[in-house]
Formats: structure tokens, C-alpha cells, sequence
């Protein structure tokens, strides 16, 4: 059994992030653990994307176990919280193993993805489930969404405002970025200064009828979001440390919008997912559940859990 | 009397609004000029948001000034806030419940000159079937302003339909509208006319004529399209017996469609549905353009006679 996690996750002021540095081998349990659900919830449910929400496990468990994003799982709609939105909403299985290890809702509903009745529907649906900001599915709106939050978290409801470092964070999908919404967006956010949005691109080079580059290319990414007037870095999406280490130096970046480009695997952690597209929306059989589960429980020792 | 567009109402009552210290933003794609939003810019800079041209980020962007706290308003023309941004108002503004006001302009065949790439009379079709959404279609400018205070207060997604033509004055200053309310603003009893936005003025035109001709017809203005005052538009029904609907709208899918379910259900009724009739519109001023497509005083008493007349 593993303990259940603390549900709170402590207030990080930009000036203390190097007093705190997060036991990363525990960040990466949290992954392996995180994986271990989104293949089971998925096998469970009979349909899901095991694939993009894999390559999105390091990100999302850094965000929300690395002292990056600012939350309280037990008063979801705090009004200093920081804001995370899932543009890529297909990969609904990653969000929901973080919110569940974060203590927004009890594990037990993790077994119900995509059954009726379940608030852990097929694609995040905010008015279902605690900590999902905005719903999500239809692929290039997120990063929208993001950037009018932004503006609009902006001299709000927190009394100094001049202190007001919300942040929100918002993760796409590589293929995602074909949709000519996300650049109208990045213009926006752009246009308006938005120091207080960052954005990562889960860049696993993959999509649903095969390689990005093949299916549409996207030439290089992050160059194309530099010329829209973006920060830029560009990490692996897989190594925690340079992950939560991005993560901080988007966030404390002045003068406009960070992205992260982080470069990961599809279907990272699971020996026979990784690298294939075949995997982006298919249910994996039991003999198959095993050998994942298998793979990945060693990864789950880390020292913090 | 003051005869004004009802787009004039949009920037006019945001101003109000946010002079009243209510929480309002308006997220435009570059028409302000047109819309009226401008009028916000220039008092609030600061709650005024232009995209350029992208419609899509401008309903995206409006929604998470929503999840923000804000209440969003957007611009744009209905043509393009509909059409365009379909997706993003269903899955991101509805699916999510969100408090944002879609309320653009140059909706209908009397945006005139334009021509049919810009008349949009497929909007409340659209927005009439999404899950959640309130529609409300203003006849003048005072209900206009009325329409925009409601959608302000009320939580959650309203489509309010603005047009470019001056509309003559139908309601006083301080006239107020209701979700899923209707007025009856003139009695009769040979016939019950339906209409919504610019036909109500026509609407009450043809009641004047039909009074010469000793037909009595009820007048509705039917400003609340869903939810619809089905009691009082069924109250009516009963009474004349045969109803004619008026729409500057497809007759598919706006109010003709709406008041045609509810007399199904509840009381079959003889019904002439007057509106553009499954055609794109065309250039042309819009006095010229509401006769070639049948939608003035006169096509209404002429349908409504026909129902009386057997």
C-alpha cells in the first residue's frame, strides 16, 4: 500500500524557490505511480489515449508534486491558487491520476473513467470535477482559454496585486498545434504582455494517423513561438529536474508569455507504448496491464513514498 | 422618439455598466467601430480586449475571463461570433456552463450593402440548440439595452442578436425583459402574430393594417426565443385559432421553428411561418431587401388574412 499524499501543497513565494528544493527522486515515484493509474484506469474504462498521457506524466507530476503549481486540493476554487488547463484534453487520464494523488477526490473513482455516471469523463469536464478549471476536448482552444484567464487573473481578486504572482499554466499537445486557433492565441498573449501564462508543448512527435512531421509538419516549434514574440525553452520532458527548473524560470520571466518545448516519448515508461502511434487512443488487455504494471513499480520506490 | 439600432445599445450599456461598478469586459475581433464596443475602450481601457481578426480566440479568450471571475462580453458580427467560433461556443463557452454574453451585430438581412457572405439568418438556429444557451432577440434599442442588463445579470451563456438597421421605437426607457418572457403589445382576437426583433415593428404595422380590414390580431413580441413563453404564446393560440410567425431569420430553426414545436405538442394550430425563406441573402438597402425576401407589414397581412379569410 502507499501512503496517501498530503493534500496540501505549500505556499512557494518566487524568492524562496531555492529554499525548497523537492526531493525529485519522490517527483519521479509520483510519475511511475501516476503511469501505473492511466494504464489501468484506461484498461478499466476499455478506451482512452494511454499514449499522450504518458509523455505528459514527468510535466504534470512536476507541476502539481514539484512545488510549481500553487493549490489546495481541499478548497478547489481558492482564490490564490495557481491555474493549470489541460488543452490537450485527451490526455484527461494524466489530470485525473494527479488530482487524484493530490487529494481532490478519493482513488476509488479513478476505476470509473468514462463510465456512466463518473465525474472522470472522457475529456475534463469542469462542472463534473474538483480542480479542472475549464472543460477541455476539442483540441486548440486551451491555450485561449489560458490567455484570457490570464489577463483576467491580472489586478483581480487578490488584495496586493502588486504580489499577485498567480500563474496559470497550460499544457498542449504537439499535433494540437496544427489547429490555427493556438496561433491566434499566441498572438494574443503575445500582444498583451502576458508574463503571468506559461505554456508547455508535450512535443512527442506523434499523432493520431502517425508522425506530426508526416501528418502535418510543424517545423520547428519553438522557433515558430519565438517569432510570435514568446520566451522559449526547450527541455526533456522526461528529466524532472529541467522540467521543475523551466517550469520556475517561465514562471518568474517578465516582459510576455514563456513556452517550454518539451521533448518527450509517447507512451514513455511502457516498454511496448513508446514511439508508437498506434497507442494513442487504444485500450491496453490484461496480459498487457501486467507487463506496464510490471515495468513501472520499481520506478514507485521513490524516498518520499 | 429616438430611432436607433439596437447595436447602438451594446457600447452604451456596457459603459453603464461598468460605471455601476458591475464586472464587465468585452473581448472584440476588430469591428469595434461597428459594434459599439469601442465605446467601452474609450472609458475602460483596461476591460476592453481586441484579438484582430480571430474570432475563434476571441470567444477562447472571453471564456477565461469568464473562469476569471469576469463577465465577458464579445463582439464581433453575428456571421462571424456564430459561425466562425461554433465550436468554441459549444465546447468551451456551454459544454462548461461559462458567464459569457455573445452579443454581436449585423445579424440579419439588414446589414444591406454587404451582401449575402454577411447577412447571417442562421444564428438562432445555431445558438437555439445548444445545451444551456439563452437566446434573446431585441426590437428596438431600448429592449436592446434591457436584453444586455438581463444577460449581464443572469449567470451563465446568453446570445443576444444586435442589428445595424435603425429600428423605430417599440418599448420605453425603462423597459425590462425576463428570461423566457414575451409581451403582448397589442390584443386581439382573430389571429395571434409571433415576431422577434426588427419584424416586431412590422408586426404591429400589420396589425393596423388588418384593424382596417376588421381583423383583429394579437401582437407578441416573442424577445426571449429559448427559452420560449410558451404560456403565452399558447394562450393566445387558443383564443384566435391560426398564427403567423415574424422573423428577419431563416424560417428554420429561429422562432418560427420554436413557436411550430410548441403548437405541435400542445395545440396544432394553422401557422404561416413569414422569414427568409432557405436562401442566402443578397446586396441591397434594407428597406429593399425586407420586401424582396417578405418580410414587411404588408407580407404579414396578407398571410394573416389568409389564415382568417377561408
Amino acid at each position: 500500500m502507499r501512503d496517501v499524499p498530503p493534500a496540501r501543497a505549500s505556499y512557494i513565494h518566487p524568492h524562496d524557490w531555492s529554499a525548497t528544493m523537492p526531493d525529485f527522486s519522490a517527483v519521479q515515484a509520483k510519475a511511475a505511480r501516476m503511469r501505473i493509474d492511466i494504464v489501468e484506469m484506461i484498461a478499466e474504462a476499455g478506451s482512452g489515449h494511454p499514449g499522450g498521457s504518458l509523455s505528459a506524466a514527468d510535466i504534470v507530476a512536476t507541476l502539481y508534486f514539484g512545488d510549481v503549481l500553487r493549490y489546495d486540493a481541499s478548497q478547489p476554487f481558492w482564490p490564490e491558487r495557481d491555474r493549470f488547463i489541460l488543452s490537450k484534453g485527451h490526455a484527461a487520464p494524466v489530470f485525473y491520476a494527479a488530482l487524484a494523488e493530490a487529494g481532490y477526490f478519493g482513488r476509488e473513482h479513478l476505476s470509473t473513467l468514462r463510465k456512466l455516471g463518473s465525474m472522470l469523463q472522457g475529456h475534463p469536464d469542469s462542472r463534473k470535477m474538483p480542480g479542472v478549471e475549464v472543460s477541455t476536448g476539442s483540441l486548440g482552444q486551451g491555450l485561449s482559454i489560458a490567455s484570457g484567464l490570464a489577463a483576467g487573473l491580472r489586478g483581480g481578486e487578490v488584495p496586493e496585486p502588486s504580489h499577485d504572482d498567480r500563474t496559470v499554466y497550460c499544457l498542449l499537445g504537439d499535433g494540437e498545434l496544427q489547429e490555427g486557433q493556438v496561433w491566434e492565441a499566441a498572438m494574443f498573449a503575445a500582444h498583451e504582455d502576458l508574463s503571468n501564462l506559461v505554456a508547455i508543448v508535450d512535443h512527442n512527435g506523434l499523432q493520431i494517423d502517425g508522425a506530426c512531421n508526416e501528418v502535418m509538419c510543424l517545423g520547428t516549434v519553438a522557433d515558430k513561438f519565438r517569432a510570435f514574440g514568446w520566451h522559449v525553452t526547450e527541455i526533456d520532458g522526461h528529466d524532472v529536474d529541467a522540467i521543475r527548473g523551466a517550469l520556475l524560470a517561465a514562471k518568474a520571466h517578465t516582459g510576455g508569455p514563456a513556452m517550454i518545448v518539451a521533448h518527450t516519448v509517447k507512451g514513455k515508461g511502457v516498454s511496448f507504448m513508446e514511439g508508437d502511434a498506434g497507442w494513442h487512443g487504444k485500450s491496453p488487455s490484461a496480459e498487457q496491464v501486467a507487463i506496464a504494471v510490471a515495468e513501472l513499480t520499481p520506478l514507485t520506490e521513490g524516498s518520499a513514498s | 422618439m429616438s430611432n436607433k439600432a439596437t447595436r447602438e445599445a451594446l457600447g452604451e450599456t456596457l459603459v453603464e455598466l461598468a460605471d455601476e461598478g458591475v464586472d464587465v469586459v468585452a473581448v472584440e475581433a476588430d469591428l469595434s467601430k461597428s459594434t459599439t464596443t469601442f465605446k467601452l475602450a474609450e472609458k475602460y481601457e483596461e476591460r476592453f480586449f481586441n484579438v484582430g481578426i480571430a474570432e475563434a480566440n476571441m470567444m477562447g479568450v472571453a471564456a477565461g475571463l469568464a473562469v476569471a471571475g469576469k463577465i465577458a462580453f464579445t463582439g464581433s458580427f453575428a456571421v462571424f461570433a456564430t459561425g466562425r467560433a461554433y465550436d468554441q461556443i459549444r465546447n468551451t463557452v456551454c459544454y462548461a456552463g461559462l458567464n459569457v454574453k455573445i452579443t454581436p451585430t449585423h445579424a440579419g438581412i439588414t446589414v444591406g450593402p454587404d451582401g449575402g457572405s454577411h447577412q447571417m439568418n442562421e444564428d438562432l438556429a445555431l445558438m437555439r440548440v445548444l445545451p444551456g444557451m439563452r437566446v434573446l432577440v431585441p426590437a428596438d434599442y431600448h429592449s436592446a439595452k434591457a436584453a444586455i442588463r438581463l444577460a449581464a445579470a443572469t449567470p451563465g451563456p446568453f446570445y443576444v442578436r444586435l442589428g445595424r438597421a435603425t429600428l423605430p421605437e417599440v418599448y420605453p426607457a425603462d423597459a425590462e425583459l425576463e428570461v423566457g418572457g414575451a409581451n403582448v403589445l397589442r390584443t386581439g382576437t382573430d389571429v395571434t402574430i409571433v415576431a422577434c426583433g426588427v419584424m416586431v415593428a412590422q408586426a404591429l404595422a400589420a396589425a393596423d393594417l388588418l384593424a382596417a380590414d376588421d381583423i383583429s390580431a394579437e401582437v407578441i413580441d416573442a424577445y426571449s426565443i429559448k427559452p420560449l413563453d410558451e404560456d403565452t404564446v399558447l394562450r393566445s393560440v387558443r383564443k384566435t385559432g391560426v398564427v403567423v410567425t415574424c422573423e428577419e431569420h431563416s424560417i428554420i430553426g429561429g422562432l418560427g421553428s420554436a413557436v411550430a414545436e410548441v403548437l405541435a405538442e400542445h395545440a396544432p394550430r394553422k401557422l404561416i411561418r413569414i422569414g427568409v425563406r432557405d436562401v442566402f441573402g443578397t446586396s441591397g438597402e434594407p428597406d429593399e431587401l425586407m420586401a424582396h425576401f417578405g418580410l414587411t407589414a404588408a407580407d404579414i397581412k396578407l398571410a394573416a388574412s389568409s389564415l382568417v379569410i377561408r
